[in-house]
């Protein structure tokens, strides 16, 4: 069997992390490649629901990163995803839902190391945590049944 | 309930509103709204223990809007909706007549929001203590029995959305599960559907939720779904301070604290 290979998807904020993270590349900084980075504006347009479509659609882990407090280029949109966070978090919880799979930061742009680090650790606990087979048997549980 | 009824009746005669929505009497022995338009009818007014519907969720909705201005009988969950329909600008006060129900059945009128929200300063949100403790119970399980313990409790929805149109603050004319460019959620009933579709409800309530229990009284199902806006009603207190309706106040997920504090973002 060959090793488990998590599938993380990173929602950025343009501004900071995406940024950052270009640093991680352009400083020749090698990091886990399990990552899949996708832009948006800013951390207050992350959308709840795009995280619950992205295990939806098989991923293992979900990283979740922006401005640092105060630092935000829409002044608060970081302020007022931070709040969205810890409600959602609590609900995520409540649910059931592994929140140890969601891996909120703050990385600047001049924080390429951070980035690296972020995803290197982020990858190390999903690894250890195994592929998110609960979501996926809920995700897929029609082709399953097709399948028996 | 006299009192309720003279009330209504001069208000209707008097023209000062156009309708009285309030509770009369339903199919067996259960109450329904209705929405009285001469004062003769206003006979059929009744109130006790049995009106548990939520009536505030007319106020926003498009065919009672234009019926002209309305007159609604509201007990207290009816009253924490209102304002918080108002602090969401979805309401002003000239646009509705309050007659207001004390626990004790009295007929109480308010001539502000400030007045209903002073009244209900002596009756806050409070959780019960069986629902807490039942929330404290699903969130000691270990994470995957939680998960199972949820996916089978909302395994029965059919997607009925009536949670959704019991519920006052549930007021967008298009909700997000009717945009289908792209599906965001699975119109069918559907494991993921269902879970995306109350996580999506639940989040949409949060710091907003009133506490009325419309959603799960309206379940044909019986889908314990109160548990989860319940549940964020209490980490808003934990995380935001003492939680209620007030005018001028925004709502705790349209602002924010630069101080707000969290141990989860590295």
């Amino acid at each position: 069997m060959t090793e488990f290979e998590p599938k993380i998807v990173a929602f950025v904020c343009n501004w900071c992390t995406y940024a950052g993270a270009d640093l991680t590349g352009t400083s020749r900084i090698k990091y886990a490649q399990n990552v899949k980075i996708i832009r948006f504006p800013c951390t207050g347009r992350i959308d709840f629901m795009l995280l619950l479509k992205a295990f939806g659609e098989g991923a293992d882990g979900i990283i979740v990163s922006g401005c640092h407090p105060n630092d935000c280029h829409y002044t608060s949109g970081n302020f007022h995803a931070r709040r969205r966070w810890i409600m959602f978090r609590g609900l995520l919880d409540l649910l059931g839902i592994d929140v140890r799979r969601i891996q909120y930061s703050w990385v600047s742009a001049a924080e390429g190391a951070k980035w690296a680090d972020v995803v290197n650790t982020t990858v190390t606990a999903i690894r250890e945590l195994g592929p998110y087979t609960d979501y996926a048997k809920v995700a897929n549980y029609l082709e399953k049944e097709a399948n028996v | 309930m006299n009192e309720l009824i003279q009330k209504a009746k001069s208000l209707l005669e008097s023209d000062t509103v156009q309708v009285v929505i309030g509770y009369g009497k339903g199919s067996a022995d259960k109450t329904r709204a209705i929405f009285l338009t001469k004062p003769e009818d206003c006979d059929q007014l009744l109130f006790d223990s049995r009106c548990v519907q939520n009536l505030a969720v007319y106020l926003t909705k498009h065919e009672i809007k234009h019926l002209g201005k309305p007159a609604i009988v509201a007990p207290i969950p009816v009253l924490r909706s209102i304002l918080q329909l108002a602090v969401e600008n979805q309401l002003k006060e000239s646009d509705l007549v309050i007659l207001g129900v004390s626990p004790e059945s009295k007929l109480i009128e308010f001539d502000s929001f400030g007045a209903i929200e002073l009244f209900l300063n002596a009756y806050k949100i409070q959780i019960d203590e069986k629902y807490k403790a039942t929330i404290d119970k699903i969130k000691a399980m270990p994470v995957s029995e939680r998960f199972a313990f949820w996916i089978k409790e909302l395994e029965p929805c059919f997607k009925c959305y009536a949670c959704r149109a019991a519920c006052p603050l549930c007021y967008c004319p298009k909700c997000t599960v009717e945009n289908n460019q792209p599906q965001w959620i699975p119109a069918a009933s559907h494991l993921l559907g269902n879970l995306e579709w109350h996580v999506m409800r639940a989040m949409h309530l949060a710091g907003r939720c009133t506490d009325c229990e419309a959603c799960y009284n309206a379940c044909p199902m019986g889908i314990p779904i109160h548990l989860l806006t319940k549940s964020m009603l209490q980490d808003v207190e934990e995380h935001f301070g003492p939680y209620g309706p007030s005018v001028g106040k925004r709502n705790t997920l349209s602002s924010f604290n630069p101080d707000d504090k969290e141990s989860f973002i590295r």
